[in-house]
């Protein structure tokens, strides 16, 4: 292949690099209003009275907006195929806030300065209500988050404000209590994972204008371009056909822009005053009032035979939504279907439980999207049980992980919502990631740890999977145009944000047409230009609007070779395409540039122009196996990564550079998730980790050495035998840390992040048992 | 109040309040490669040369800045695109938002740092994050750069 | 992220001039890099840099190195003079705060006048017998200074370190690299003896007096006094708890590392 599996660069990194204005907030109208919210001081209050005048009235001030300027329309923010699986449980504003930095009201004016001085002339008085902080007592608590009438689920998703629970699921296969009782070893464990913050480096932004055809043209950062349309002209009574949402390039997301943040306040301003407006979040904003992952405990049962067969697994999982359900059904069945199949030879699966309101910052989707908490547990568990039996945690997995052919009917039952779609593995390449990993990282050379004086030496390793695009449900679709001059435009739905989709899915179309990627120009992410594509997640641009683009390439194929045909005078099997020439059995032949021209200009005129969709029937699994190597100081606790090795089968790399920075920035995203990222409330509510002072991402410093490889794998459902690789890199460094630091010093720790002090404290305290 | 400086080697005066910083003013003023990912000193993405050094714009207050040389990576088109070829090379940029910060200083680091290794130049880089890279690539790619004498 | 309203902005040419803007008005601040005004400051009156005053050169005059009170953390960090300094105790510490960027816009005076309990560089300044030369209230050791927060409103001019032999010893630790440190230590060693300073405890950085004394007494320190000398530093010390470690894990940090920095200073002496 001349374009695919090449190390081609981005068709945009150099651009970006050298400054040309490219990002939402590179893009807003001059004068455009200022747009300000007020944000509730309180983690769960009423708001009794609103005392505004002042600021109505302030010179400069266009706009006092507040929940009774409102039409009583629920809608959700979550960004997800319609109908959503997510509540229906927000209201552009409410009388209730129901966390700290919860939208009270907003003000729109003619600059900053004036939306602050309005804000500070504003008085609202609260009832101030007792928050539910502690999501182990949320169920059937006293105080109840959600008690608006007018919410609701599109279907049944267990969804019961009244006691607190905005989704429940539950799932069996065969009898997991009778085949615990029939195992010689059982283990039976509770794990807790800390919500996280995606600190993409651009804040969330978003600004509109009203065009000449008078209508609502917004540009925004975010993952699900199409998505906001549909919700902005829902919740605001806007016809849709009268909004364009355009997505720029977006500085980072992790699933943090799959949902609404500011687009509801700029869209009402613009539309209503014919005023173009913005709003650009503060950081502050960022982690208080957009979203974090889902913290969850998870109780975990393992059960395996005499023999060392795992036999059944058991999972019992509560999950913290925060103040609104976005994701809430989405992300706590991933931690099951994306997870649990690894181990497909069990006898019985069970995985159930509740995701519970509270009065936190609203949790949502985030890179991995429950895989990394469900890997967390199952990983450890897996090891604990190992140490239990006696035998090697590598060997274990081996005898009892997925292979390639296999099936596990969890696929046929859980899906992302609902149901799932039964899939047999076409490519598993677990068993070699497994092998090349434990050589690359010098298992044995290490396992379990080596005594380096004042430091001890540990390796320890997890396996994960993850999906490509949600089957049945995520359609993505590509427009390819010729021009005269022979290239051609690729219009696409899908959402770069970052992961590089408008180089890797112009490499597809360029490979199929034979061309040079400078001869395929990519244009994304507009709602008026661009067909229709469900946007960036699920890990689902290289696979669903990957193989969308292969259709659409192969239409135009066919296309010109019609075209080539009747110029040639030709049979359309007759003729033999290079990309450049067309040349018939008989010699004649013809450019695909005077092709164009003539197609342009001088005869038959036409504009050759396909579209093609794709929808899924399956979501192939890319798989990994990762292994951390780690130095930990006796005395202090104190870390070191010294090596974190990753094997990946994604299928086919379509860029091999952009894959490899696809898995090593989600490790590093892991791993700062394993060792200390931490969001922090106070005992009243209130964020602690909400600036970049308090909450710390990994550094350059702290990452020593990556090893990244992808082994040889080709999915013949996916694009150029691609399958997905935007999310796998982040599910295993938790597990695969834990289990270094158990195999380094005999300690389980079992809640994240594995901080040094939890690793000093534990020690100590497993040598004050062992002296008794 | 005015304030006399000179933006990549073009004299300018700047109109502005007392308070404002030197990010929101070089944005006014269209320098719109230099960006905010932050309220509180701690991303990089607003890092400009000041005098040649980098330093964050956001915490830099323009009126400082008077009778000072600004550089913004529009000021150094020709070494960004050699900086940018080498992160093309290495697949470096995903989402970009922290590179034109990055590029200029590595410039500077360039200028002011004689052979560094891998270390030091993570140590020099530091408090430029990324969140999109897991930071690997960036440096393969800076360490071919800097080795880079054409 | 609110704006900062500032009346004026001022550069003023003679240190008279910056100081009776100073003493002015109580909303008036002096600039020095200005790396924590967003961070510490709303609203002010008059912002007075002290950038035309010639307060930014290092210079050393009969064995006592001066830096001026506008020097940055980075031009003092490669100076060389510094870097002799006592091992590199002060570079080393100033290298690890935050980046190059920060570094190149914070001033050692700025550091000093603020006070900061998570400084890294006061309790190296304090092992260092660090003395600081006023404008109006002349000269004082960095230890008077510090425990007098009535001093009325003043300009710091220059920052004297003496430049002796010794070793000097610095341990910063913190949960990532670009974090405020959980704890740092400063040890230093010169003819007179030992000097132990524990900083970020979350408190500012304090020197463990009846820890120097106990180990001063000895001639010979075995690895058992050491550890007496870490115990008595904990005892010492006032330890406590915040967002980002426990007071108990403070306490372990302080025991191993005061034992650890002791160490490697005998070890270098020899």
């Amino acid at each position: 292949m001349k374009v695919v599996n090449n190390k081609i660069h981005s068709v945009d990194g150099l651009g970006i690099l050298k400054g040309r204005p490219a990002f939402t907030d590179d893009l807003f109208e001059k004068n455009s209003l200022i747009i300000k919210v007020l944000r509730s001081p309180h983690a769960y209050a009423r708001i009794v009275k609103i005392d505004d005048a002042l600021a109505r009235e302030l010179p400069g001030v266009e706009m006092v907006m507040t929940y009774k300027d409102f039409p009583r329309i629920p809608y959700t923010r979550a960004g997800q195929g319609y109908p959503e699986p997510s509540p229906i449980d927000k209201f552009v504003l409410d009388e209730y806030v129901r966390h700290v930095g919860d939208e009270v009201l907003a003000v729109a004016a003619i600059d900053a300065k004036t939306c602050e001085k309005a804000l500070s002339l504003i008085k609202v008085e609260y009832e101030v209500l007792t928050p539910v902080l502690d999501f182990e007592t949320a169920i059937d608590n006293k105080d109840i988050i959600h008690p608006e009438k007018e919410i609701h689920e599109m279907f049944p998703i267990g969804f019961e404000p009244k006691r607190n629970i905005a989704a429940s699921y539950k799932m069996h296969i065969g009898d997991v209590e009778k085949s615990l009782s029939e195992c010689e070893y059982v283990v039976k464990e509770s794990f807790y994972t800390q919500a996280q913050a995606h600190v993409m480096m651009e804040p969330h932004t978003v600004n509109a204008r009203i065009d000449y055809q008078e209508r609502l043209v917004i540009y925004t950062s975010t993952q699900t371009p199409y998505h906001m349309r549909r919700i902005i002209a829902h919740a605001l009574e806007i016809p849709i056909q009268k909004i364009r949402v355009i997505k720029p390039r977006v500085g980072g997301g992790f699933g943090g822009k799959q949902a609404i943040h500011g687009e509801m306040f700029v869209s009402y301003v613009t539309y209503k005053t014919g005023k173009p407006a913005k709003m650009v979040y503060t950081r502050k904003e960022v982690f208080e009032s957009t979203y974090t992952r889902h913290p969850m405990r998870l109780d975990v049962t393992l059960g395996a035979d005499k023999n060392g067969a795992l036999k059944a697994i058991d999972f019992h999982v509560l999950s913290d939504t925060g103040a609104y359900g976005e994701h809430a059904l989405t992300v706590f069945m991933v931690v099951g279907s994306k997870v649990l199949p690894l181990y497909n030879k069990v006898d019985s699966v069970r995985f159930f439980g509740d995701v519970v309101y509270t009065n936190h910052t609203s949790a949502g989707a985030y890179r991995g999207y429950g895989a990394i908490q469900g890997n967390f547990a199952l990983e450890s568990a897996i090891d604990m049980l190992c140490h239990k039996m006696g035998v090697d945690p590598v060997e274990f997995r081996q005898i009892n992980m997925m292979k390639e052919n296999e099936t596990s009917p969890i696929f046929a039952i859980m899906g992302e919502g609902t149901e799932g779609t039964a899939m047999d593995m076409e490519t598993c390449k677990l068993e070699e990631c497994v092998s090349r990993g434990k050589k690359l990282i010098g298992w044995d050379d290490i396992y379990p740890r080596v005594d380096l004086g004042d430091k001890i030496k540990s390796v320890g390793m997890a396996i994960a999977m993850q999906g490509s695009g949600i089957p049945y449900i995520d359609m993505g679709s590509a427009t390819i145009k010729l021009n005269d001059n022979g290239f051609y435009n690729l219009l696409i739905g899908a959402t770069d944000i970052g992961q590089g989709s408008d180089t890797v899915l112009a490499q597809i179309a360029a490979e199929e047409l034979m061309t040079t990627i400078d001869k395929m120009i990519v244009y994304s992410s507009d709602t008026d230009l661009t067909p229709f594509d469900c946007g960036a997640y699920a890990s689902s641009t290289t696979y669903v609007s990957g193989n969308a683009v292969l259709r659409a390439a192969r239409k135009m194929k066919d296309t010109l070779l019609q075209e080539a045909a009747r110029v040639l005078e030709s049979k359309v099997e007759e003729i033999d395409f290079d990309g450049e020439v067309f040349t018939s059995k008989s010699n004649k032949s013809i450019t695909l540039i005077d092709l164009s021209n003539q197609l342009t200009y001088s005869e038959s005129q036409q504009q050759l122009s396909v579209t093609s969709s794709y929808v899924g029937h399956k979501s192939p699994p890319p798989f990994m196996a990762g292994f951390v190597e780690v130095d930990i100081d006796k005395e202090t606790g104190e870390i070191d990564i010294i090596n974190y090795v990753s094997v990946v089968d994604c299928g086919t790399t379509i860029n091999p550079l952009l894959a490899e920075g696809q898995v090593n920035g989600a490790i590093v995203q892991g791993l700062g998730m394993a060792i200390f990222e931490d969001v922090k409330y106070s005992e009243s509510g209130k964020l602690v980790s909400n600036s970049l002072i308090n909450y710390k991402i990994p550094t350059r410093l702290d990452i020593k050495k990556l090893t990244t490889e992808f082994v040889d794998s080709y999915e013949e459902s996916g694009p150029f035998g691609a399958k997905s690789v935007g999310e796998i890199g982040i599910d295993t460094p938790p597990a695969a840390f834990a289990n270094a630091v158990y195999n380094g010093f005999g300690i389980r720790i079992k809640t994240l992040p594995i901080t040094p002090e939890k690793i000093l404290f534990a020690l100590q305290e497993k040598e004050r048992n062992h002296h008794e | 109040m005015k304030v006399n400086l000179i933006v990549n080697n073009q004299k300018k005066i700047f109109e502005c309040e007392p308070g404002d910083f030197l990010l929101d003013t070089l944005r006014t003023y269209n320098y719109l490669s230099v960006r905010r990912g932050c309220d509180t000193t701690n991303c990089g993405v607003c890092t400009i040369l000041f005098d040649g050094k980098p330093v964050p714009s956001c915490s830099v207050l323009t009126a400082k800045a008077n009778g000072h040389q600004i550089t913004t990576v529009e000021g150094i088109q020709a070494e960004a695109t050699k900086i940018g070829k080498h992160f093309g090379d290495e697949g470096a940029d995903q989402c970009g938002y922290c590179n034109p910060s990055l590029a200029l200083t590595v410039y500077a680091m360039k200028k002011e740092l004689n052979n560094p290794n891998m270390e030091e130049i993570k140590e020099y880089l530091v408090s430029n994050l990324c969140r999109c890279t897991g930071y690997i690539a960036q440096e393969r790619a800076i360490k071919s750069y800097l080795g880079d004498e054409s | 992220m609110m704006k900062l309203v500032v009346t004026e902005y001022l550069k003023p040419k003679s240190l008279e001039e910056a100081y009776s803007l100073f003493i002015e008005d109580k909303k008036n601040h002096i600039i020095a890099g200005g790396a924590w005004i967003k961070l510490s400051l709303k609203t002010a009156n008059k912002l007075i840099d002290l950038e035309e005053l010639k307060l930014n050169e290092i210079t050393e005059i009969d064995h006592v190195i001066e830096i001026g009170s506008m020097v940055t953390l980075r031009e003092i960090e490669i100076n060389p003079k510094i870097n002799r300094l006592y091992n590199g105790i002060l570079s080393s510490a100033i290298h690890k705060i935050m980046g190059v960027t920060i570094r190149n816009v914070a001033t050692l005076g700025g550091s000093v006048m603020g006070k900061y309990a998570f400084s890294d560089i006061i309790p190296v300044l304090l092992v260092l017998r660090t003395r600081l030369v006023f404008y109006k209230h002349g000269e004082m050791s960095l230890q008077e200074f510090l425990d007098n927060p009535k001093m009325e409103r003043d300009i710091l001019l220059k920052i004297l370190i003496k430049r002796d032999l010794g070793i000097g010893f610095f341990k910063k630790v913190a949960i990532t690299p670009l974090d405020f440190s959980i704890l740092n230590i400063a040890i230093s060693k010169n003819a007179e003896g030992f000097k132990i300073c524990v900083g970020a405890t979350p408190y500012i950085g304090k020197l463990a007096v009846k820890a120097m004394e106990y180990i001063n007494g000895f001639k010979n320190v075995s690895d058992e006094k050491l550890l007496n000398c870490a115990n008595l530093v904990v005892e010492e010390i006032k330890f406590s708890k915040n967002n980002r470690a426990s007071k108990e894990y403070r306490e372990e940090l302080a025991k191993v590392y005061v034992k650890r920095g002791l160490k490697k200073v005998i070890a270098n002496e020899g």
